[in-house]
């Protein structure tokens, strides 16, 4: 850690595959889900990334990286009953029927400038996680990396830009 | 989906260490906040030599009670910062947090005191005459500024769990001001000084924690 702070690419990359089976092994106490695991365990290397230079090279490496693998995991188990105590997962957003008065939300939006003009009415943060993830389709991590967001802020705020989109788009029908 | 998932993050691997850049270590945590307090303590200390002088505060502090109560607002301070720091970087033990209980509850059974010492007088020695609203102003105006360098230092960390930094630094910076305002407050608190000055601290505490992510940029 001491020689990827001090900026040896090879070092890091090293470290980061190596310490990648210790923090799957932490996060695996919070949660059961391999799919989840796994974003924990971006979340926490992409945390690790922002914060490395608060570790200390005199001090043990293994207690910083638990504490930031506990805390991510916390944060996703937080956020994961959140989102099952409030919300419902909406899947006709993203669908087409064969009815053409069911498709109105989608087809209204006739065109790509449209579209944009709509995206321009967002707040800057749900607009930039939600060009990341729905329309440039990158991963949450890459989405992160990208924007600077946290996992769980690009999450939130995509949903958040979902709703208004569509309070927009129920706006523009009446 | 597994595998995909897998591919990810070994993506991220390579992505992460393709952009790195090299970093400076953060100094430790003691000795950031040691300093935070000593840019704050030499500035107050100026201002007030040439303000106000020291004659009330010698005065009232020769005093046990007041002395303790005074003692107590300082180590609250001092301690909640400290700990603020602590616990703003990943790794640092959890019981950080308590170090700044003690003082706290010295501090307001000190003030309480106080409040019996005066009867429970909704008045005091020197009558109501408007001055708790000065107090509360003072504590959250002077909070201001102090919570906006504090902030400014602690974000450098980036913390992964802001909510109690934020909370310590706030009653740190709260607890400073509280402090400062001995040497402007010549007189024992009332209750409804008391009941002032917690107000000024929970406002203070409440708006710092309520806005901690954008204030300390957490990770």
């Amino acid at each position: 850690m001491r020689a990827a702070q001090s900026g040896d690419r090879a070092a890091y990359e090293r470290l980061l595959r190596e310490i990648s089976p210790l923090i799957r092994a932490l996060v695996r106490r919070h949660c059961s889900n391999r799919a989840d695991i796994e974003e924990m365990v971006q979340d926490t290397l992409l945390t690790l990334h922002r914060v490395r230079h608060t570790y200390d090279p005199g001090r043990p490496f293994c207690p910083w990286l638990a504490a930031i693998a506990w805390r991510r995991s916390i944060d996703a188990l937080r956020r994961r009953i959140r989102v099952s105590r409030h919300e419902i997962a909406e899947q006709g957003v993203y669908e087409t029927f064969s009815d053409g008065a069911a498709n109105n939300d989608l087809e209204g939006v006739h065109s790509a400038e449209e579209v944009e003009h709509l995206l321009q009415l967002l707040p800057p943060r749900q607009r930039e996680a939600l060009q990341a993830l729905k329309l440039k389709q990158m991963t949450l991590a890459e989405a992160s990396l990208a924007s600077g967001q946290s996992v769980a802020a690009l999450k939130v705020n995509t949903h958040r830009a979902l709703k208004r989109l569509r309070a927009l788009l129920e706006g523009r029908r009446r | 989906m597994q595998a995909d998932k897998a591919m990810q993050t070994d993506k991220m691997i390579q992505s992460l260490a393709a952009q790195l850049q090299p970093v400076r270590p953060l100094h430790s945590p003691l000795l950031r906040a040691l300093l935070w307090l000593a840019v704050v303590g030499s500035i107050a200390g100026l201002l007030i030599a040439h303000a106000v002088g020291l004659g009330i505060f010698l005065q009232r502090v020769a005093v046990a009670r007041v002395a303790v109560e005074t003692a107590a607002t300082a180590l609250t301070a001092i301690t909640a910062v400290i700990a603020a720091f602590e616990l703003s970087v990943p790794g640092r033990s959890p019981r950080w947090a308590v170090l700044p209980v003690l003082p706290f509850l010295t501090w307001l059974g000190a003030s309480g005191l106080g409040c019996l010492a005066n009867g429970l007088s909704l008045h005091g020695d020197a009558g109501f005459s408007g001055e708790s609203p000065h107090c509360f102003a003072f504590i959250t105006g002077v909070s201001v500024p102090l919570g906006l360098g504090l902030f400014w230092m602690l974000r450098r960390a980036r913390p992964i769990a802001p909510l109690p930094v934020a909370a310590l630094g706030t009653l740190g910076v709260a607890a400073t001001a509280a402090f400062l305002l001995q040497f402007f407050h010549p007189f024992d608190v009332t209750v409804i000084d008391l009941a002032l000055h917690l107000a000024a601290i929970a406002l203070v505490v409440l708006v710092g924690t309520a806005w901690r992510r954008p204030l300390l940029a957490a990770a």
